[in-house]
Parts: structure tokens; sequence; C-alpha cells
């Protein structure tokens, strides 16, 4: 049996609110609970029993500050579901705290879990039955083109590009270096330390801005990017203040955004919404319609999911017709509101034009279907994926690991930089910073590394 | 057709730098053996540059002496010029490099052969490979005799369909002046193999006596030239210096107002030149901005006066050539004794070998050195080296050698062979190593003479040689790990005699070496071993202590990689009756059958999750087979 390292995810479905929890698997899964978990009589879970659960409180080892309170579940190996140690964090609060609790077991030692990887380790460890291979490999493959379809898209898909660039200039760095190391009797110019230490500099730097984007900031805290478009007097802004009003907001009002908008934050069953209502675009007074249609397009880019409102009192007009061509090849629900008011603008208008949309019909006035929206919206976001993939959050965590990893990879980088460390050595640490980026947008390989040093450098005796 | 009389062990078919190491390896190994050639006074011909060593190259050389094989000790009697590059960088990157006397070495090596017992030599033109029911049995020759052998190895470098350049002439020819093997390349297709086109080229030859040396910068060898091979006590000969000159604005624009005549550039060839090894009309137009380019300029031997121009390879017609080199300082009125050409020839990619390097379609017959598209001296005799090795377990009946990459660079070479698509003739850099600090030059016989040994390759006196080394290292790294120097007044001052900083606790001597400005020599001082070490031993000392800390790290590297290397896969895997695996990785894992998981990882094309499921599948094969077996 091969010794592995250990791995953890979040072993519930998302998304349902009520009690989620992160599962580690390996030799250092016990140990992990160790530093962060502490029982109210302090009992260390080294001396808890095996195949128990225990009360208690995940704690931040690095800040001391509770994350939740949880019942800590104890499996050691070989009677586990893997055959190896396993502990399961049970938690309660909502995809936010369990979030962090999987953090901080990576943190204390865990590789976040490839898809699959628990059942994947259970047949490997012998404790499933030969005749399931073919379930295992099938459950193996479903999940990773499921966790890759959704890196492809929203907020992953945005951290990419933001990645993608930083790797180049890593491997511009290290091809500079690696020519330095490999073609000494050429007739070359190589950089300084200090210009390499700089450029190193730099590039942590826009690291860092990644990280803090990446992690507890932006990306998680504005969630999912949800627009509010249609006409005005449409009743764009009664629904936000309406879905508001039901939900905890987390935030509101977020310094620095743009004053023609309103962003507002909710938290929909543990799913972090941002709704950016477009009710200030425009300014009758001072701007004609086409400008207003204009800059609602503009709030289209940046939405993962638009929330396209039309007025069932009101005739389908041609403004309203060209909105909806817009979000047609974007994700997007439609809504038909007021429909207390006798109906001038039905369903079938709206189907006319985008077919295949979901369309909702509510009454605002009478807070009508109110209901049925939110489970549309839960709908979209959390759509196709009705087993545990890589959700966007999770995905959001293992760009986080591989950031966090990849920065450190390079501060060891700096370090031997700063000490005028042979490049060698210079290389194995931008090498590895390399990997863990690419780890998020594909690996970059020593012929990558080799073109970049012959297409930049005249190499050749 | 006739039968010759006695039947091989092993047959090497060409005697190049890969050919004479597998009959060599062979031959050691118990196996009787033979080797054939066009041209037996080509045995081990630089074609080339007329070095060994360099980057990554050293290494492999290293590497070839750690296990047994011939390259070191060959061009430590024939080097003329020894140097040792990148002292400026660490140890992992320190590379040895030697000019040889060309005629020397061929002659010396030439030697090694006929002395060798059990290794039958012979001039022989082979036409054709024999096989039976899928098997190779043997060779024919040009003159209808056949030799039948357990094994045939195939190292005919460039001569598989050759084709040389010089501008608007080209001709057949394995190298310039000698003809190719065409019925054997012929043959070759006849069994099925494919085959991809490479070019490659070799600079102007010049008469020493019309350089004018004076009008370039010398450049010397090492005042302390450090051998190769781990045998060799001591280089005595005396050296040659190398000079250096550069091209100028005037040889670019000669170029530059001829590229139409260049056979590269009118495009009458069609193979893939080296990237790394770009032909002076590449130079000039990829990088015109660049005004002068180097040209180092090294003799060939003792005994001859022929100058290699080493930076002007050129597929240029003979006129500019001339006008091309007399453009260059200290070239003015040089004579062209042999002219820079391009030679196109077949290769077979290595992706139809297994990672013994015999080939996967014909049983009992294995490929080595440029055959299977890699550049290079070293990397030929590395590939020789390790067929041979592998021939002769086979015919021993014992279990294949195969380094993996944390072992060797050898192993880096055929694991890259043998899984990508080769696009351009490969050459080793250390880049290509994953774990370079720890594949370094210093400690290649403490990495590989164990294995080396135990397939009887490495004699006893080398063996011998090299565990009293292994010894002496040990003891050493104990007695600084366990001497500690307490912070005494008068310690302090035999300190500060030495200029080495004060101590403000108790200080192990290891620890004290550890600082980045101390050497050996300083500790030696403070404290000295009673027992005067050999400088190899005190070196390895104070690279094992100063980069402790990187080479922990590597070495845990080191051991996540191993994981995968040792779950294998079957050889009779069938990946067509797996489920989950996507198209593309089937296909590659299927054409290039990986022997382990972790090989199989590095095939591009195959994803992590395909890698998951095939572990799924080969976890359960085995364990079917298990239940069969029970």
């Amino acid at each position: 049996m091969i010794e592995w390292d250990t791995i953890a995810a979040i072993a519930t479905p998302r998304g349902e609110g009520g009690i989620g929890i992160v599962r580690a698997s390996g030799p250092l899964a016990i140990s992990i609970a160790c530093q962060i978990f502490r029982s109210p009589r302090r009992i260390s879970p080294q001396k808890l029993p095996t195949h128990t659960l225990n009360y208690g409180h995940i704690v931040d080892p690095s800040s001391g500050a509770v994350i939740d309170e949880i019942m800590l579940g104890i499996m050691r190996a070989p009677k586990s579901y893997t055959a190896e140690d396993v502990v399961e964090f049970n938690c309660h609060g909502g995809i936010v705290p369990l979030r962090h609790v999987l953090e901080l077991t990576l943190q204390a030692g865990a590789r976040l879990a490839e898809p699959g990887e628990f059942t994947k380790r259970a047949f490997l460890n012998g404790r499933l039955d030969l005749a399931q291979a073919e379930a295992v490999a099938d459950l193996i493959r479903s999940k990773t083109d499921l966790s890759r379809q959704v890196a492809m898209e929203g907020l992953a898909g945005k951290l990419s590009q933001a990645v993608n660039t930083l790797s180049d200039r890593l491997a511009d760095l290290l091809a500079e270096v690696e020519a330095s190391i490999d073609f000494p009797e050429e007739d070359l110019d190589f950089m300084g330390f200090t210009p390499m230490r700089h450029t190193a500099q730099d590039i942590l730097d826009d690291l860092d801005g990644l990280i803090a984007t990446a992690s507890d900031g932006k990306l998680l805290r504005e969630g999912i990017n949800i627009a509010i478009l249609g006409r005005p007097n449409v009743g764009k802004s009664s629904l936000l203040n309406t879905l508001l009003q039901e939900e905890r907001a987390i935030v509101t009002e977020i310094p620095g955004t743009t004053r023609d908008t309103i962003e507002e934050h909710l938290n929909l069953r543990g799913i972090p919404l941002k709704l950016i209502d477009t009710a200030g675009i425009r300014r009758p007074s001072n701007l004609v319609e086409q400008q207003g249609v204009e800059r609602s397009k503009a709030y289209l880019d940046r939405a993962d999911l638009i929330l396209m409102m039309f007025d069932a009192s009101q005739p389908f007009t041609a403004e309203d017709r060209e909105l909806l061509g817009a979000a047609k090849a974007r994700k997007s629900i439609l809504i038909l509101n007021k429909i207390d008011l006798p109906a001038v603008t039905s369903p079938e208008d709206l189907c006319i034009s985008a077919p295949l949309k979901p369309i909702v019909q509510i009454s605002l006035l009478h807070g009508k279907g109110v209901e049925a929206l939110k489970s549309a919206i839960l709908q979209e976001v959390l759509e196709g994926e009705v087993v545990l993939g890589d959700s966007p959050i999770v995905t959001n965590v293992r760009h986080h690991d591989a950031l966090r990893r990849a920065r450190l990879a390079l501060v060891h980088a700096m370090e031997s930089l700063v000490q005028e460390m042979p490049a060698e050595f210079v290389a194995v640490d931008l090498r590895s910073s390399l990997d863990c980026l690419g780890e998020i947008v594909g690996k970059t390989t020593t012929e990558d590394i080799l073109g970049r040093i012959f297409s930049q450098f005249c190499i050749g005796k | 057709m006739n039968i010759y009389h006695k039947q091989y062990d092993v047959l090497v078919v060409g005697a190049g730098h890969a050919g004479c190491e597998a009959a060599l390896a062979a031959t050691r190994m118990g196996c009787d053996t033979l080797i054939v050639t066009i041209n037996l006074d080509t045995i081990a011909k630089m074609s080339c540059n007329p070095a060994i060593g360099g980057l990554a190259k050293g290494h492999i050389v290293k590497e070839i002496d750690a296990l047994g094989g011939e390259m070191a000790k060959n061009i430590d009697k024939t080097g003329i010029q020894f140097r040792q590059l990148n002292t400026k960088k660490g140890p992992a990157v320190r590379s040895s490099r030697a000019q040889a006397d060309k005629k020397a070495y061929q002659d010396e090596m030439k030697g090694v052969l006929e002395r060798q017992p059990h290794l039958d030599i012979k001039q022989v033109l082979v036409d054709e490979l024999l096989t039976e029911d899928g098997k190779c049995i043997g060779i024919l020759g040009h003159t209808k005799t056949a030799y039948l052998a357990k094994t045939v190895i195939l190292t005919t470098g460039t001569f598989l369909k050759g084709l040389v350049h010089l501008g608007d002439v080209s001709y057949s020819a394995g190298r310039a002046g000698e003809s190719s093997a065409e019925k054997l390349s012929e043959s070759f297709l006849g069994l099925g193999f494919e085959i991809g086109r490479l070019k490659t080229g070799t600079p102007p030859r010049v008469n020493a006596h019309t350089v004018n040396f004076d009008a370039m910068e010398i450049q010397p060898g090492d005042a302390h030239p450090r051998p190769f091979s781990f045998s060799t006590e001591k280089i005595t000969q005396s050296q040659m210096p190398c000079y250096l000159t550069y091209t100028n604005e005037r040889t670019h624009q000669i170029i530059r107002d001829n590229l139409h005549r260049s056979a590269m550039y009118s495009g009458r060839i069609t193979g893939i030149g080296p990237r790394y090894c770009p032909s002076i009309e590449d130079k000039v137009v990829r990088f015109s901005d660049k005004d002068r380019h180097q040209i180092f300029v090294e003799p060939e031997g003792r005994d001859t006066d022929e100058i290699y121009l080493n930076g002007i390879s050129a597929s240029l017609p003979e006129d500019v050539q001339v006008e091309m080199v007399r453009s260059i300082e200290g070239l003015e009125n040089a004579e062209i004794m042999r002219f820079a050409y391009a030679v196109e020839y077949d290769f077979a990619p290595a992706t139809q070998l297994s990672s013994t390097l015999e080939t996967k379609r014909v049983e009992n017959l294995y490929f080595a050195g440029q055959l299977n598209g890699t550049t290079g001296y070293e990397e030929a005799a590395a590939q020789g080296l390790m067929a041979g090795i592998n021939a002769a377990l086979k015919v021993r009946g014992e279990e294949s050698l195969i380094l993996d990459r944390s072992q060797a660079y050898i192993g880096v070479l055929i694991d890259d062979l043998i899984t990508k698509d080769i696009r351009e003739p490969y050459r080793m850099f250390t880049s290509r190593a994953e774990y370079r600090l720890e594949l370094r030059e210093d400690n290649a016989d403490l990495r590989l003479t164990e294995i080396g040994r135990q397939i009887g390759l490495v004699d006893e006196d080398a063996y011998d040689r090299f565990q009293i080394k292994r010894k002496r290292v040990q003891e050493e790294l104990q007695r600084l790990n366990q001497t500690s120097l307490k912070p005494s007044p008068g310690t302090q001052d035999r300190l500060k005699a030495s200029g080495i900083d004060e101590i403000s606790k108790p200080t192990s001597l290891a620890d004290l070496l550890k600082r980045p400005e101390i050497h050996y020599e300083q500790i030696q001082k403070i404290a000295p071993n009673q027992r005067s070490l050999p400088k190899a031993v005190e070196e390895q000392v104070e690279i094992q202590i100063k980069y402790e800390g990187y080479i922990r790290r590597q070495a845990v590297q080191i051991d996540q990689f191993k994981k995968m290397e040792h779950v294998r896969v079957p050889d009779d895997f069938d990946y067509e009756s797996i489920g989950g695996l996507k198209t593309e990785a089937r296909e590659k894992l299927a054409e290039i059958r990986p022997i382990s998981i972790g090989q199989a990882s590095r095939i591009p094309g195959v994803s992590p999750a395909d890698i998951s499921i095939l572990m799924i599948w080969v976890e359960q094969y085995k364990r079917k087979k298990r239940q069969m077996g029970t």
C-alpha cells in the first residue's frame, strides 16, 4: 500500500445550509485536528477514542479566534472509509465558516483533495470491491469534468487571467536564471542579482494583491455577481429591497463603487451573492436613452447572472427587446413584474425573443412570486451540480491554496536572491512557485522555458 | 548467403560513441559480443566539435564512468584542454569540459575495443536486419555474410538516408566523404518503424598556419585540470590553448547577401535543426540586433593543424564560406580545409522504445544514440551504455536496469526520449532535470557506482576506491557534526586568526561550515583532521554540509516522486478495455506503454484525472491477478 499524503475537502453538498462537513484523510489527519480543534476539557484528539463524535470548537491557531462550534468525528485506520486515519469536522455555519475550516486544514498540512480522491483511496486501499472499479473511474471522470467546467466559469475564469499574467512573468524570470546556468559560455548579458530581485519583488507584490482578492476579500465577499437590468420604474429597486429585507445582508455600501450603481451583498441559503442594481445608471435629464442602454450592457459583462425585469402592465418595447438580445448569450432569469395589474405583456412575448430562458412572474407590491424567484436564482447558480463537485467556492479555495504555496516558494527564491545564493538554488524555488501557479492555469513545461530561452537569447556555439 | 560460424550474444551495429559503450558494456558483463562498422578507421569519431563534456553533458560523462563505461577514461587520456565551467555557480551546475585530440581519442578507443577479450570487431556494411517471428536474430552484411546474435543494438547515427548540403549542392552521405547506409534504411522501413527527419550542421575547419592567433583572445585551460573519471588520479599531459574571435558587421552582410544560396534558407532542407545550435545564417537573421557573434577557435589535436571554428556552422556554398571566414579578425588569410555543411538524416522517434531501449515492435532489437533523435557524443554514449547493459541483462535472463529521473541525467534523458515527441535534436540541459540539486557531477559515483557494481560492470579496483571514498566522506561528516567549539577566549582568537567571526555559543564545525563565507580550508586550520583527505572527499563533505537545507528539501521531493515511480503498470496491461480515460490519453498510453504510473503522468496529453483512473484499473488488474493466483 502506498503511503499517501493527507487530503481534505468539503464533503457535503453545498448551498443547503445547516451542517456541513470538512473531511481530512491520511497520516496527518489526527495531527491536523490537534492543531485546529479545541474541546471544552482540552482533551487532545490524539487521546479521543476512534469512531466517536466530540463536541468542541475550531480555533484558528494563528489568531486564536474561534471559527465555529463543531462536532469532531474521529475514525482511525484501517476502519474508515479510506482505510486511513480520517477526521470529520461537522460545522454549523454556511459556506463561509466551512470554507474557513477547510483552509485551516490546508494550512495545518493537508492538501486539497482532487475530485473523487477519497473514493479513489478507498478503492486503492482495498475498502471497495473489485467490481466497483468501473464506478470509481466514472466518478473521478465526471467530477473532474464538472470541476473543470466550473473552474472555467465565473469567479475562477477571471482569476485565471490574472494568474496567467503572473505565471508568464515568472517563467520569463526563470528562463533568465536557467539561461545563465546552462549557457555560461555564450556571449550573453544576464540580469544581475539586484534587477532580478526587483523583478521577483514585483511579481511577489502582485501575487500578494491577488491573494488578498482571491481569499477572504473580494471574491468570496462579493460572491456571485448578479446584475438587475430593466427599464426605469420596472421595479428594480423594489426587487433589491425585497431580497435584502428577507435575507441577511452581509455588507452594505462598498466604498469605491461607482456612484451610479448600488451594490448590495446578501447570503442566499449559504451562497454569497452580490446584487448590482443599475437603477442609477440613467439620469434622464442629461443622458439620451441609447447611452443608458449602452451602460447597462457594460454591466452585463461583469455579471455571473442577470435578472432581467419587465413590466407586465406596459407594452413590450424596442428597448426591452434590445436588452433581451444582449442578455441572450448570458446566464439570465427573466422577471415579469407587476402581475397584479392588468396584463399587457405576457410571458409568451418574452419567450419569443429569448426562448429557453427561465421566466418568473412576480408582484413585488404584494410579495408574490419572491420565493419562486429565489429558487430560480439558486437553481441557476447551482445549475447542473447535483453532486458535490468543486463548487466555485471550493475552486476558489483550491486556487487560494495554490497561490499561497506559490507565494511561499517565491519568498524562498527571494531569500536566496538576497543572500546571493548560486543560481540553481534560486531556480529551484522559482520552478516550484511556477508549478503552483500551473495548478490553476496549466503546467509550464521545461520545453516552454527552453523556448523562452532560445527566443530571447542568441544561443549556440 | 553464408552464415558466420560464430554466434553472438550481443551484436552492435555502428562504432560511434553509442556503439563503443554498448559493445564494451555487454562484453564486460560477460556476453560474447560483435561490433561492426562501415569503416574501422572512424571508430569513436568526433564528427563535429572535438570536445567532450560541457553543461549537463559533463554530468552524463561522469555518470557513464560511475556505472563502468569508457568515455571518461578515454577523454582523460586524450584531452588537450580541460576546463571546469560555472565555477562561480553552485555545485550542482558545475560541469567539466575538455577539448579532445580527435585522432588520439579515436585511436585510444579503438585500442580499448581491440584489447577487450570476447569482443570481436569487424568492418561490415550492414544491408539488412534479420528477423524471425517478430524477433531480431542478426544482420546481413553487404558481402552476403549473415551474423547471428541473441540481441542486436543499432547505433547508426546520421547514416540512415544521410543527405549532406553545401549551398545548392547536396549528396547522400552519413558524414561528409562517407557513404550512408542506404540498404539498411530500407530494411528498417520494411520492419515498420516510423521515422522522422532531423538536421544538424558543422562549421568549417581551417589550417592553423593560415590563422593569425595574435589577433584573437587566448583561452587557456584550467591550471589544475580535473579528470572526468573517478579512476583517473591526475591529468598529466600538457594543455593547449583555445582562442576566441568574433564575427562582425561585414561578416553578417556577406551572409545576408547570400542567404538565397544557403541550403537552409532556400528551402532545400526539410529536417528540423536544433534551436540551441543554430547555423550562423540563423543567428544573423534571428538576432539581427547583435553586432557580433563569438567563435571559439579550437585545435582538433596535437598532431594536426586543423582548427575547428566553433560557432559558425553553415550550409552556405563554398565560395561564400571563404568570403565569410576571411571577413573575421584573425582569419583574414585562413585557408579552409573542410567546408561547413548541414546534414539531414532519418531518426526513429524513441517513443517506439521501452525504457530499456529495446524496440516495442521487434524483440531483441535495441536502438541507441543519434538514431533516437539525440545530439551529442555524451547523450549517445549514455544510451549506448544503457542499451548494452540491458541487452546483456536480457541475455543473462536478469531484470533490466532502468535509471529514474532522480538517480541520473541518463534517467532523465531516456525517460524524456521515450515519453515525449522529439521535434528537434534532443540535447541535455541541466534545466531538464527536476532534481538537479541532487544530480551533481561530484556525487555521480555515490549515486551510481553501487549499481554498476551489482550488474558486474564496475571492476574491483574502481569499486574499492569508491568504497574508501564513501567511508572517508561519512567519517568526515561525522567528525564535523560531532566536534564542537566552545566560545572560549582561545577559540575566539583562533577563529579570528582564520578570518572567521566569533561564536556566541558552542558551535559544531558543521554549523560553522554552513556560514556562507566559510570554506573547508578554514575549518581545517581551526580543527584539523589528523588524516589528510583527498580533495574529492573534502569537496563532497563541504557540499553536503553547506547545502544541507536545499538538499534535504530536494530529498523530500524525490521521496514523493518515487512513490509514483514504484507503482508499476503491468507489461500486458490493456488500455482499450478500461473505461473513463479520455481518448487522447488512451491512445498515448497505449502507444508509449509506460512502465510506471509516474512515467505515465509525464506523457503529454495525459491529465491527473486520467492518472487517477489508470491507478484504479491497474489496482483492479493486480487484485484480479492475485485472486487468480490463489
